[in-house]
């Protein structure tokens, strides 16, 4: 290999420095993505503003995130609820506290479980869904069939997913929190032969309007990122169907990532 | 009318466009041809401003469409329709709101004469029963048929076609090339359309232009490229073309499409 800089950029690097080369390139790569996230967030607000407002696409989106995922949601909020129950009043008979188990049951759903399981199973279902929708769309040119009609796609198509994500999650978080309150009720008092009346009491007199609205305001925030990630991953898939395959499973993969992360900031924030 | 002046455009290592020069002069119609991957629908996505050039520009009506803000970039994509290459239909709206999608979201006209109007572009394109079917109910000819029903709903000034007949078997590709005349003819459009058909190119050019290694290396009559071209890669590629209007002038026909 010559010396001298003319071949700078042309020489191989030594095979023990490839992880770092290829990490270099990654870490490049992941900040141009958060670029882009954030200037397809800021378009997606500015149009969201603007008129006219597409209130049908709205609601019909609101049907697909809220309605839909509706029995999932309940179905995964009634058994934690349950097992929330049997845990805590196994854990707890150790040491005479097992009426506490309703307060825990209804705070663990309130604050952390309601939200975080609600979020994870939208983003599964209509994240995932709205991923290959865009993709669908993109590969098969009709995003560009938007431009070319001199309609905004993001308006069209965005917008009214991310007023659904942001509406619907809190309210499928709030029926996620009573079932799954229910649930434990179902637990301890039927088959621990808990005081109904004691653990209706402990589950509500504890709680503070900060638990439940720390939740909803959660739910709402996983709702925002459940839909920007996946309608950004959809709209610039690349790749053909192949690529709506890959763009999909990486949507739901970062919203995941996201959504634990931003729990725990905002629990941090609101509880510090 | 339409110029490309210089236009370069790389995608990360992969030079698509190298310096592609072309006039496409008011109310005729202009077809690319070229190889598959020779960068020709990224040249015309340049000209309704879907993607950006590195360097280089699209002239549109005197505007530099890389340079139009978005408001002026819409109103001059109002003067366009487009039909593409797999009709780019939406798939949850009918093929009426695909048909009439601009004439509803511009509110140009009140519904019933939207209705109307869209009735009267399918009647055009010879589908004029098929209104209310959802566009996955619709063969691939039918789906471009009713593409060019939406891209003639706004009674465009220039209608671009990329690969109109790739993808049809050649009774379907006869009656899209016709309908492209008669269309085009009708409504005294300018059209710009890519394809590497060259029975296509043959029917509906009033001038070709070669695209090859992202740039134009042959432009003129489809008399003077498929004639007196001598560049080989220019010569093979025409080669079809050539016969079809050497047999086309034998049997007389030629100059009456």
């Amino acid at each position: 290999m010559d010396s001298g800089t003319e071949n700078l950029n042309t020489v191989s690097s030594p095979k023990w420095l490839e992880p770092i080369a290829r990490l270099g390139s990654f870490s490049r790569q992941f900040v141009a993505d958060i670029g882009h996230v954030g200037i397809f967030t800021k378009d997606t607000i500015v149009w969201m503003f603007r008129p006219p407002y597409k209130i049908n696409a709205a609601i019909e989106q609101m049907v697909e995130v809220g309605v839909m995922s509706f029995p999932v949601v309940a179905f995964t909020a009634i058994f934690s609820g349950m097992v929330i129950a049997l845990q805590t009043y196994n854990g707890f008979v150790r040491f005479g506290a097992e009426s506490m188990v309703g307060t825990v049951v209804a705070l663990t759903l309130t604050r952390e479980l309601g939200p975080v399981l609600t979020g994870l199973i939208v983003a599964g279902r209509a994240g995932s869904a709205m991923t290959a929708s865009l993709g669908t769309m993109r590969v098969t040119e009709q995003i560009d069939a938007l431009y070319t009609l001199a309609a905004n796609p993001i308006k069209y198509l965005v917008v009214p997913r991310v007023i659904a994500g942001v509406i619907m999650l809190p309210v499928l978080a709030i029926i996620s929190d009573i079932i799954g309150i229910y649930g434990g009720y179902v637990v301890a008092v039927l088959m621990l032969d808990s005081n109904p009346v004691t653990y209706m009491e402990r589950s509500f007199n504890i709680m503070e309007n900060v638990d439940l609205f720390s939740g909803l305001a959660k739910a709402a925030v996983f709702g925002f990122i459940i839909s920007i990630i996946g309608c950004y991953f959809g709209f610039f898939t690349e790749g053909g169907a192949e690529g709506v395959g890959k763009a999909t499973t990486r949507s739901v993969v970062v919203a995941f990532l996201l959504i634990f992360v931003t729990n725990y900031i905002m629990t941090a924030v609101f509880f510090r | 009318m339409i110029f490309i002046e210089n236009l370069y455009k790389a995608f990360g290592d992969k030079k698509v466009l190298q310096g592609a020069n072309l006039h496409c002069p008011r109310g005729e119609s202009t077809v690319i041809i070229g190889g598959s991957g020779t960068g020709k629908s990224v040249l015309i996505k340049h000209i309704i401003g879907l993607l950006e050039p590195d360097s280089g520009r699209a002239v549109v009506d005197g505007k530099v469409v890389s340079e139009l803000n978005e408001h002026d970039l819409n109103e001059l994509r109002k003067k366009f329709g487009m039909l593409f290459q797999g009709a780019a239909l939406f798939d949850s709206l009918t093929v009426g709101e695909n048909v009439g999608f601009a004439l509803t979201e511009q509110s140009v006209m009140p519904r019933p004469k939207i209705k109307d109007r869209v009735l009267e572009c399918l009647d055009m394109v010879g589908m004029p029963d098929i209104y209310d079917l959802m566009p996955d109910e619709l063969s691939g000819g039918m789906r471009k048929r009713v593409g060019l029903a939406r891209a003639i709903a706004m009674k465009p000034e220039i209608i671009l076609f990329d690969e109109p007949t790739t993808g049809l078997d050649p009774v379907m590709a006869d009656v899209i090339n016709d309908l492209i005349i008669k269309t085009t003819k009708a409504l005294k459009v300018t059209s710009v359309t890519i394809t590497h058909d060259m029975v296509s190119a043959n029917r509906i050019a009033d001038k070709i232009a070669m695209l090859y290694k992202g740039k134009i290396i042959a432009y003129g009559t489809p008399d003077e490229v498929m004639f007196h071209q001598t560049d080989p890669v220019v010569k093979k590629f025409v080669e079809i073309g050539r016969i079809i209007r050497q047999t086309e002038a034998v049997q007389g026909r030629g100059n009456n499409i």
